[in-house]
This record gives C-alpha cells, sequence and structure tokens, in this order.
C-alpha cells in the first residue's frame, strides 16, 4: 500500500526502487547522493524482494555490473554524482548500444574536476547528448521534488523497457538533499524468470531449452550492418521523441515573458514569478520533465505569444542551446546562471530578468 | 584394417564438440585460443550445462567468442567481464557464470575488476589467456610480456626500467579468501590439455556449488604476434613462459 | 593378442594448416600436403601414414579449429 514519509530524495530513490521491484542495484559512494546506497543496505531488501544490493569496486563496475544484470532481462541501476557519471560513460554507451533497459540516476554536484559536493545542473549537456562515444541518447528525466524523485523511478524503468534504452534521473544536489513529504508508492512483486524470458525473449538468461542463444554485444564489424544497427537506434530515439516528452507549464495563458527551468530551480523560479506577478508582471514558468526528449514543440509555441524567454540553470548555459533551437531566433533568450555550488534566490531571478528585459523595471 | 573399415560411428573416440559451431574461427593458425574454445565447449555439454550457461566474452582476440561456442553469452566493455559475471551471476542463481579474457583484459585495463571480483568470492569461472602479448591490436606489449620479450610497442625487447615487470597477476589472486581454486595451465600437448580440461571443469563446478570464485589461467601462445611458426611458439613458451610462469595449482580448496 | 587400431578424419576446409597435430602426432601418421591447399590457401594436415594410427587422439586434443574426428578398434591379432 502507500505510505506517507518525510525524507531526502535520496533516500526516496531507494525505496522506490525496492518498491517498484527493482532486481538490482550496484552502486559506489559519492557525495551528494550516497543515501542511496546506504538506504538500501540499511533496508536489506534481499531479506525481503530479493533484490540484490552491491557496493561495487568502482563506478566503473558498478556501470558494467548494471550491464551484466540488464543483459539478463533485469531491471537493475545505479546512483552516483557527477564525477562518478563521468567515468560510468563508457559503461552507458555500451549499455545504450546494446539496446538494454537500465537505470541510472546522477545527483548532480558543482564540476568540472572534482569541484564541489554542492548542487549543480552542469551535467545537462553529458546527459541529453549522449555523454559517452557514439550517436546515443538517454530517456532523462528531470525531478523537482522528492516527490519526483520516487515516481521518476518506475517512470523510468517503465520507458527503459519500453524501448528498451537507458534512463537517467538527473537531479540536482538540492532534491536529492532536501527532505520532504513523499507518497511511496505500493510493493509491487518482481518478476519471475518466466515472466523475463517472456517480456525479454533478448535477454540472456542460459539457453533454457530456447534452442539458440541470446547474445548481448554492441559490436558489429559489416559496415552495413553496423549502420543500420544505427539506424534502428535512432529509429527508437524519433519514436521517443513523439510520444514522451513531458513537460509543466505555469501561468502560461497570459505570460508575456516566459521563464524555462529545470529540477528544483523551477521551483524557485515559480516562487520569483509569484512575487512578480503579485507586483503585477506577468511571467510565465516551463518546466521540462523530459530533458531529452526535449519539450521543443511546447517552446516553439510559446515563443509565438511571449516577448523574450530567460532560462535560468545552476550551470554557463546548458540548457539554452535547445531552448534557442526551439526558439528559432523568434524572441530574445538570455541566460541567469549561477554554479559552483551556488543557488540562486527568486529576487536574484527577477533581478536577472529584469537586467535582460529593462522594459520590466 | 583399412581406414575406411575402421571409420564407423561405433567406433568414434573423438568428435568434434556439439557446442562448437559450425563455422571457422577467425583466429590465427595454431592459436591456443582454438584449443581452450574447443575444451570449454566440450565440457558444457559433458556437464549437461547448455541450458544454464551464460559466458562473458572480453574485448581482445576472443572478442568473438560468442560465435564460437554455442550458449548464451555477452559480451563486455574491455577489462569489465568480472564485473559484469558478478551482476549475471547474482541475478540468476543456478547458472554456470564464466568469463574468458585475454591478459591485457584481465591484468591491465581490468585489474581492478579482477581482483574484486575474485577478492568478493563472486561465484563464476575466470578463464585467464596469457599468451604475453596484445593479439588483436598488432602484437603490442601486455602487461605479462616477459623481459627482453619484443612487440609492437617493445621493439627492443622489454625493459623493467622503462616498462615494469612481467606481472603474475596469478599470484596476486591465490591470496585472496574469495578465490577458492587457482591453477595455471597450458595447451601446447596433449596432456597439458587433458590437464587444462579437468582444471576449467573444477572451475565449473566450483562455480556451480557457490564455493567462490576460480582462475583458470591457460598460458598460450600468440604465434603471429611472437613471429614464430606454431610448432615453434610451444616450445618457445615451454622455454621461457614456464620460467616466469610456472604450470600447476596455486591455491586447490 | 588385442592391438589397437586407429584412424583419423580431417577437415581438410577448416584444417589452417597449423602442424601442431603433426607434431603432437607420436606415430607420425600426419602430415601437411606438401602442395596442394584448401578453399582458405592452407596446406592442410592428412594422413600420410594411416596405417600407424593407434586413435590416441593426440592430433585432435591440440588441434585449435577442431577439425579432426578420431577412431578407434581393438582387433584381435590372433584372427
Amino acid at each position: 500500500m502507500e505510505e506517507v514519509k518525510l525524507m531526502k530524495g535520496n533516500e526516496a530513490i531507494a525505496h522506490a526502487a525496492i518498491r517498484y521491484g527493482v532486481d538490482g542495484y550496484f552502486g559506489y559512494p559519492i557525495t551528494p547522493q550516497s543515501e542511496v546506497l546506504e538506504t538500501l543496505e540499511e533496508e536489506m531488501p534481499w531479506e525481503t524482494t530479493g533484490m540484490v544490493v552491491l557496493q561495487a569496486e568502482s563506478e566503473v563496475a558498478a556501470i558494467n555490473m548494471v550491464y551484466g544484470g540488464a543483459a539478463s532481462g533485469k531491471a537493475v541501476m545505479t546512483s552516483s554524482s557527477s564525477p562518478g557519471v563521468s567515468l560510468k560513460q563508457e559503461g552507458i554507451s555500451y549499455i545504450a548500444a546494446s539496446e538494454l533497459p537500465a537505470l541510472i540516476v546522477n545527483v548532480m554536484r558543482g564540476g568540472p574536476g572534482l569541484g564541489t559536493i554542492q548542487p549543480s545542473q552542469a551535467d545537462y549537456f553529458q546527459a541529453t547528448k549522449g555523454g559517452g562515444h557514439g550517436d546515443y541518447h538517454l530517456i532523462v528525466l528531470s525531478p523537482a521534488t522528492v516527490q519526483e524523485m520516487a515516481d521518476f523511478v518506475a517512470l523510468g524503468f517503465d520507458l527503459a523497457f519500453k524501448y528498451r534504452t537507458p534512463a537517467m534521473i538527473l537531479a540536482d544536489g538540492i532534491v536529492g538533499q532536501m527532505m520532504e513529504k513523499v507518497v511511496l508508492p505500493p510493493f509491487r512483486k518482481r518478476r519471475t524468470d518466466a515472466e523475463i524470458a517472456e517480456q525479454c525473449p533478448w535477454a540472456v538468461t542460459g539457453k533454457h531449452g530456447r534452442g539458440h542463444r541470446n547474445v548481448i554485444t554492441s559490436l558489429e564489424m559489416d559496415s552495413p550492418k553496423m549502420e543500420e544497427n544505427n539506424h534502428r537506434f535512432q529509429r527508437t530515439y524519433a519514436e521517443i521523441e513523439a510520444n514522451e516528452v513531458r513537460y509543466q507549464e505555469y501561468y502560461t495563458d497570459d505570460a508575456e515573458y516566459l521563464i524555462v527551468a529545470f529540477g528544483s530551480v523551477a521551483r524557485i523560479c515559480l516562487k520569483a514569478i509569484e512575487d512578480a506577478r503579485a507586483a503585477g508582471i506577468r511571467i510565465g514558468l516551463l518546466r521540462p520533465i523530459t530533458l531529452w526528449p526535449f519539450p521543443k514543440k511546447a517552446i516553439s509555441d510559446l515563443a509565438g505569444r511571449v516577448k523574450g524567454m530567460l532560462v535560468v540553470e545552476l550551470n554557463a548555459g546548458q540548457m539554452i542551446e535547445d531552448v534557442r533551437l526551439a526558439v528559432d531566433g523568434r524572441v530574445p533568450v538570455y541566460h541567469f546562471g549561477r554554479m559552483g555550488g551556488m543557488i540562486p534566490n527568486p529576487a536574484e531571478v527577477l533581478d536577472a530578468l529584469k537586467t535582460d528585459f529593462p522594459e520590466l523595471k | 584394417m583399412k581406414p575406411e573399415d575402421i571409420i564407423k560411428p561405433e567406433n568414434k573416440v573423438y568428435a568434434r564438440p556439439r557446442l562448437l559451431d559450425d563455422r571457422n574461427t577467425h583466429y590465427c593458425p595454431g592459436c591456443s585460443h582454438g584449443v581452450v574454445h574447443r575444451i570449454i565447449a566440450e565440457l558444457i555439454d559433458e556437464m549437461g550445462l547448455e541450458d544454464k550457461t551464460i559466458g562473458v566474452a572480453p574485448v581482445g582476440c576472443a572478442v568473438f567468442a560468442y560465435n564460437y561456442i554455442d550458449v548464451d553469452w555477452v559480451e563486455a566493455a574491455h577489462g569489465r567481464a568480472p564485473a559484469v559475471a558478478t551482476a549475471l551471476s547474482r541475478l540468476n542463481p543456478g547458472r554456470l557464470v564464466f568469463t574468458y579474457q585475454g591478459d591485457g583484459d584481465l591484468a591491465a585495463i581490468g585489474t581492478a575488476e579482477t581482483i574484486h571480483a575474485a577478492n568478493r568470492g563472486e561465484n563464476i569461472a575466470i578463464i585467464f589467456i596469457n599468451n604475453a602479448i596484445y593479439g588483436m591490436t598488432g602484437g603490442q606489449m601486455a602487461p605479462t610480456t616477459l623481459l627482453g620479450m619484443k612487440t609492437a610497442t617493445t621493439p627492443y625487447g622489454r625493459r623493467a626500467d622503462l616498462n615494469g615487470h612481467p606481472l603474475r597477476i596469478t599470484e596476486l589472486l591465490a591470496p585472496l579468501d574469495g578465490t577458492c581454486y587457482v591453477t595455471r595451465q597450458a595447451v601446447h600437448t596433449p596432456a597439458a590439455v587433458r590437464k587444462t580440461k579437468a582444471a576449467i571443469k573444477k572451475a565449473f563446478q566450483n562455480a556451480l556449488d557457490g564455493k567462490g570464485t576460480s582462475i583458470v589461467e591457460v598460458v598460450s601462445t600468440c604465434n603471429s604476434g611472437w613471429k614464430m611458426s606454431p610448432a615453434k611458439s610451444n616450445e618457445w613458451m615451454a622455454e621461457h613462459m614456464f620460467e616466469r610462469y610456472p604450470l600447476g595449482d596455486l591455491k586447490n580448496i | 593378442m588385442a592391438k589397437v587400431v586407429g584412424a583419423v578424419t580431417i577437415d581438410r576446409d577448416r584444417c589452417k594448416g597449423c602442424d601442431l597435430c603433426v607434431v603432437a602426432c607420436p606415430t607420425d601418421v600426419l602430415l601437411l600436403q606438401p602442395k596442394e591447399v584448401n578453399d582458405r590457401g592452407y596446406h592442410f594436415a592428412f594422413p600420410a601414414n594411416p596405417e600407424a594410427c593407434i586413435g590416441c587422439a593426440s592430433c585432435a586434443m591440440v588441434c585449435p579449429d577442431g577439425c579432426i574426428e578420431v577412431y578407434r578398434v581393438k582387433v584381435d591379432t590372433n584372427s
């Protein structure tokens, strides 16, 4: 049954994973996401649902454990934070190329390099443009609340299995660390081996009388075949772009200006917008929930109605490139970003808006 | 008796293994990989494990192992086979999970995955082909390349001061509490082949019995990389490789 | 007295002419074709002295390509 709890976003991920019936979690400690692994170890789901939880020797090993588990049709996941997710990129590329479902959680901290343990959104490019080598995409979900941290575990796995492609929850350190009320979903049973064999006929589980062997590989030395593999991946991505765009609009009906922001920053912007509206300034907010596929059409439509846009991010300007592509030069699009773990307050957001659009002063 | 009188089904004492695919391997003539593949195909059939075996292929010459032995396979990223096998084994109880790795894959880029899988005592069998060279990429130095041995990246011979020492990784794995069986074998003679087959059989059985990690190193030749004939390679291996990599069990509990 | 006699078949198309079976054979049954090659250009192995074969399977043991199958019978030399 559903349960209402107060907990951190990272803890919500762990509880949601157990309740979803995840088969395996493989992780490595890194701030600010270590509570995912810690909570799983504390909950001991191997005693209840049979879920495997393993602290690997590195992020590299963890993502390759995910690759192995996913190859056998299991619902498997890992979580990390920015430097650790960089280490996982090779494995993520293999998982995408082998058309395997998996869930990767990135609770972003400030970079580049070792950077800081404070929150950031500077891995937007890495998450949405591929990240590893080759032409591939992840389905990228951006939670703004602890509730969404929990909900996107199920959504991420459902989409990953539907399209046989890895999904990522791209959270910022704020939503990972903050405590909020969360309604945890009811427990679901893990799939049986028979269900996996039926639902995932490609899974590597031992032949079990199948008559032919299953092989999970990303290797194809025959170039025409490898090109066809790439075409197949791109057809999947086109299908995802057609069907799975998710976003939320706030106050856009009468908005003269639009803020575009994702994750917890969208909540800061919403407060700024409410303050502005109290002063009679009509601003709206678009919050992409899927960063890939990106809500291009929604932003393009709004570009025909507003006078300008401000993209607010915890980075030097990453999502703004996708917003500008969608707007295609029809209205000015500006950026306001904080970096290095700094978080703007609503007043700063409004100041930035007024600086970029002096008519609002 | 004439051969045609002897060559009858009832007299057959050695057949091509049923689980070895009916296709030619990409391996060079005389390559040890082919012998070890044949042994594995024989054992999986003889032990009745066709339906519950999952192999993990490496990056290196054996990258296409999944094309040759008719069981389920996962092709791992370079060096990551033990991590892939860890999850396969833990998530799929009752299966035989084994990795097949070369010296570059296991002892260079995959050192961490190898040591930690073995230290956790994952119930897997690791088949380790040590031919002291990177075959697939064209004969570069491996961590196990002998001192003085010429390779594409040690054209004047491996030097300890420049390139470090030949790594006896099997000796590193034997003392780990997670390993139950660590052995070093070869396939250069019929007797050695029989011993290697017995060793891999034990490793497979250990994995099935949940006894921990087994490692079977097979000291092997790479006649293309070594630039010798296959027969000469076997002689050279016995003369030089066995001194650094002596055959026999390092651990058997 | 019983004597063991053997025979081998070699898949000439699969053989890569590596010579390892020739070296392994204790009774010098096998040789590589000196001139003839298979479809892939290899001087494949063949039983040059088939009557010497004892069916020990040493050749098959060391064959990297699984080309060799071995047959063996016991014959009663008294009869």
